[in-house]
């Protein structure tokens, strides 16, 4: 079977989030409900959804999820684990056996927490340590594959239709205060467990309709700092372009919008407000190979919030509509009704214009 | 007058159902049912609640109502007849459409009426009541597209770049345009008395079904886009 990276994938894929501005807590069937009026947008390669807010009871551990491919690969990896965390809780995902869902690898999470001695020894920050293990995992053990690795969140990704993957994950059992969803549509590939949407690393997740043509320019640059990517999607860079900007380097989710969407040169000179070009021209000039071009809608999900940005030129479609405290967003308004018939203020953001929605402090 | 009930129906179930019947029909429940109507003749239809992408794509001479917004790709390549729009639709409305006509009574997303062309007595036309995105009327090669801007909150009447490789047919923008900027290979200019009655024979339809009365319509001034046959549409997007 072909791996991803052997060949090239056009996708169309759906995605659809949810969000309480409350923090008040959703059921995971809904955001699987909302993936069915759209299931022509997927082709049954590849399905997947991320929660946060779904592990109050062990929010202070990284919930690290993992494919397998053998029993032997699960206890070289635990090794590894034990040597750089304490895991205070390793587990089987319950998974409902469906016949839409086949071929499953071993499907395992762990609750852990970095060794400080280790940790002081390598001189490293807690999530620069967990990143670090990550990305090694992923790029040195074969048949071993870390899927999510966020604090109090945690990402369910398979090769199926998005709600039949729902399902086998058993969504209805988890409660977030918010929620994103994919659906796939790789056109010539065979398509595999880990090549599902959402791409995550620490709590950062991604999920995304398009295909980006500036994949290889930003994967060498992010590449740079330690980043690998090791399943040659173009999901995956905008993932670690995410992490850079916002914790390597500390830009807003405004600027880090404005540096991977960025309004063209001309947009630019014609802003009255100068602090605002000023900085427009900064960003473009600090972060040239972070430009990201092709057609996009994504899904942003971090601890505490979300936010949707289409590339800037609006080749994919994106939808935002509410309803009290929730936000809706969807590639299509039909996702948003099935999750609330009544909500309101439909409205389509424009090209680059990012849609940051945050849970209230204290709330999550 | 035949009533289907969408809950449980897909595309192709209820584009079966409506070719099945002679009479006039009304779905309720749609949500997000791709290709309603796609390629029909003769047919009223009306629909309540959000029909999918490409609704009456190849229409061929039907008339639609919606009692909700649209998708994207409402009209795609249209042919004749008229779809009616209570709500907003998304984006690319009309991609590539070359007869009949869509109103929209609340606002357009991207790309609206994009490659729109005519032929002989096939003259599309679209009426957008509220305000249109980026890249209205790109690659535009015939027909006529209306943008009203009406109750849009101080909104800019239309996004970034429109007009873009546009080389033929008309836009009239209900604005003075102060704020926006066209490409070279177009002109754009205050809409003339021969314009203003051009413009009176294309709302009326959309004041009856939109109860509006036209003077009203007609009372702010209006800009006219047409494309300067000397000065041709060169490039957009390699020199970003």
């Amino acid at each position: 079977m072909k791996m991803e990276g052997q060949v090239r994938i056009p996708s169309g894929c759906a995605i659809s989030a949810v969000i309480s501005r409350e923090g008040k807590k959703i059921s995971g069937d809904i955001i699987t409900n909302s993936m069915k009026p759209m299931h022509d947008r997927s082709n049954g390669l590849g399905g997947g959804f991320a929660g946060y807010g779904i592990y109050p009871d062990y929010k202070d551990f990284y919930a690290l999820h993992m494919f397998f491919n053998s029993r032997d690969t699960r206890k070289t990896c635990e090794a590894f684990l034990k040597e750089r965390f304490e895991i205070v809780q390793s587990e089987i995902i319950p998974t409902h056996k469906i016949p839409a869902i086949k071929n499953e690898p071993i499907i395992w999470r762990y609750f852990v927490a970095p060794l400080r001695s280790v940790m002081s020894s390598l001189q490293l920050e807690e999530k620069e340590f967990v990143a670090k293990c990550v990305i090694r995992i992923n790029d040195e053990m074969p048949g071993a594959y870390v899927f999510s690795s966020g604090k109090n969140m945690g990402t369910f990704k398979a090769v199926g239709y998005p709600e039949d993957v729902g399902l086998f994950y058993r969504l209805e059992d988890y409660k977030g205060y918010s929620w994103t969803a994919h659906g796939r549509y790789p056109t010539n590939t065979p398509g595999w467990w880990g090549g599902a949407h959402p791409f995550t690393l620490l709590d950062y997740s991604i999920v995304h309709n398009g295909e980006i043509s500036s994949y290889d320019a930003n994967r060498r640059f992010v590449e740079m700092f330690g980043y690998k990517c090791t399943l040659q999607t173009d999901t995956e860079v905008i993932t670690y372009i995410m992490d850079y900007l916002l914790r390597v380097q500390e830009l807003t989710l405004e600027e880090a919008a404005s540096v991977i969407a960025a309004p063209f040169w001309s947009t630019i000179s014609a802003k009255s407000d100068l602090e605002d070009k000023k900085k427009h021209i900064f960003l473009r000039t600090m972060f040239p190979s972070l430009l990201v071009t092709g057609p996009f809608s994504i899904v942003f999900g971090f601890n505490g919030g979300l936010m949707a940005l289409n590339d800037r030129l609006k080749l994919r479609s994106m939808v935002v509509g509410e309803k009290d405290d929730k936000v809706f967003i969807s590639s299509e308004e039909a996702a948003i009704r099935t999750m609330e018939p009544n909500a309101e203020n439909i409205w389509y953001p424009a090209g680059g214009e990012p849609v940051i929605i945050k849970v209230k402090e204290g709330a999550f | 007058m035949e009533i289907i009930d969408a809950k449980t129906l897909d595309y192709k179930a209820i584009n079966e159902a409506l070719r099945r019947s002679d009479d006039a029909c009304t779905i309720q429940n749609c949500c997000g049912q791709r290709f309603l109507a796609s390629g029909m003749s003769q047919k009223d239809l009306t629909i309540y609640g959000i029909p999918g992408n490409a609704l009456g794509a190849y229409l061929n001479n039907a008339a639609i109502t919606v009692y909700g917004n649209g998708q994207d790709a409402v009209g795609d390549t249209m042919n004749e007849g008229q779809i009616l729009i209570h709500g907003n639709i998304g984006d690319a409305a009309g991609y590539a459409m070359r007869g009949g006509k869509i109103y929209v009574k609340g606002n357009a997303g991207y790309r609206a009426g994009i490659h729109m062309k005519e032929y002989k007595e096939k003259k599309p036309l679209m009426i957008i009541g509220g305000y249109a995105g980026s890249f209205l009327g790109e690659y535009q090669a015939g027909g006529v597209i209306i943008v009203l801007g009406l109750s849009r909150n101080k909104k800019r009447i239309v996004g970034n770049f429109p007009c873009t490789g546009m080389h033929g047919g008309k836009i009239f923008l209900r604005d003075d345009c102060h704020d926006i900027k066209f490409p070279e290979q177009v002109t754009a200019r205050p809409a003339s008395r021969e314009d203003l009655d051009e413009l009176r024979e294309y709302l009326s339809d959309f004041c009856s079904a939109f109860n509006y009365q036209i003077d009203d319509l007609l009372s702010a001034p209006f800009t006219v886009i047409t494309p300067d046959s000397k000065n041709p549409y060169k490039q957009m997007y390699v020199a970003n």
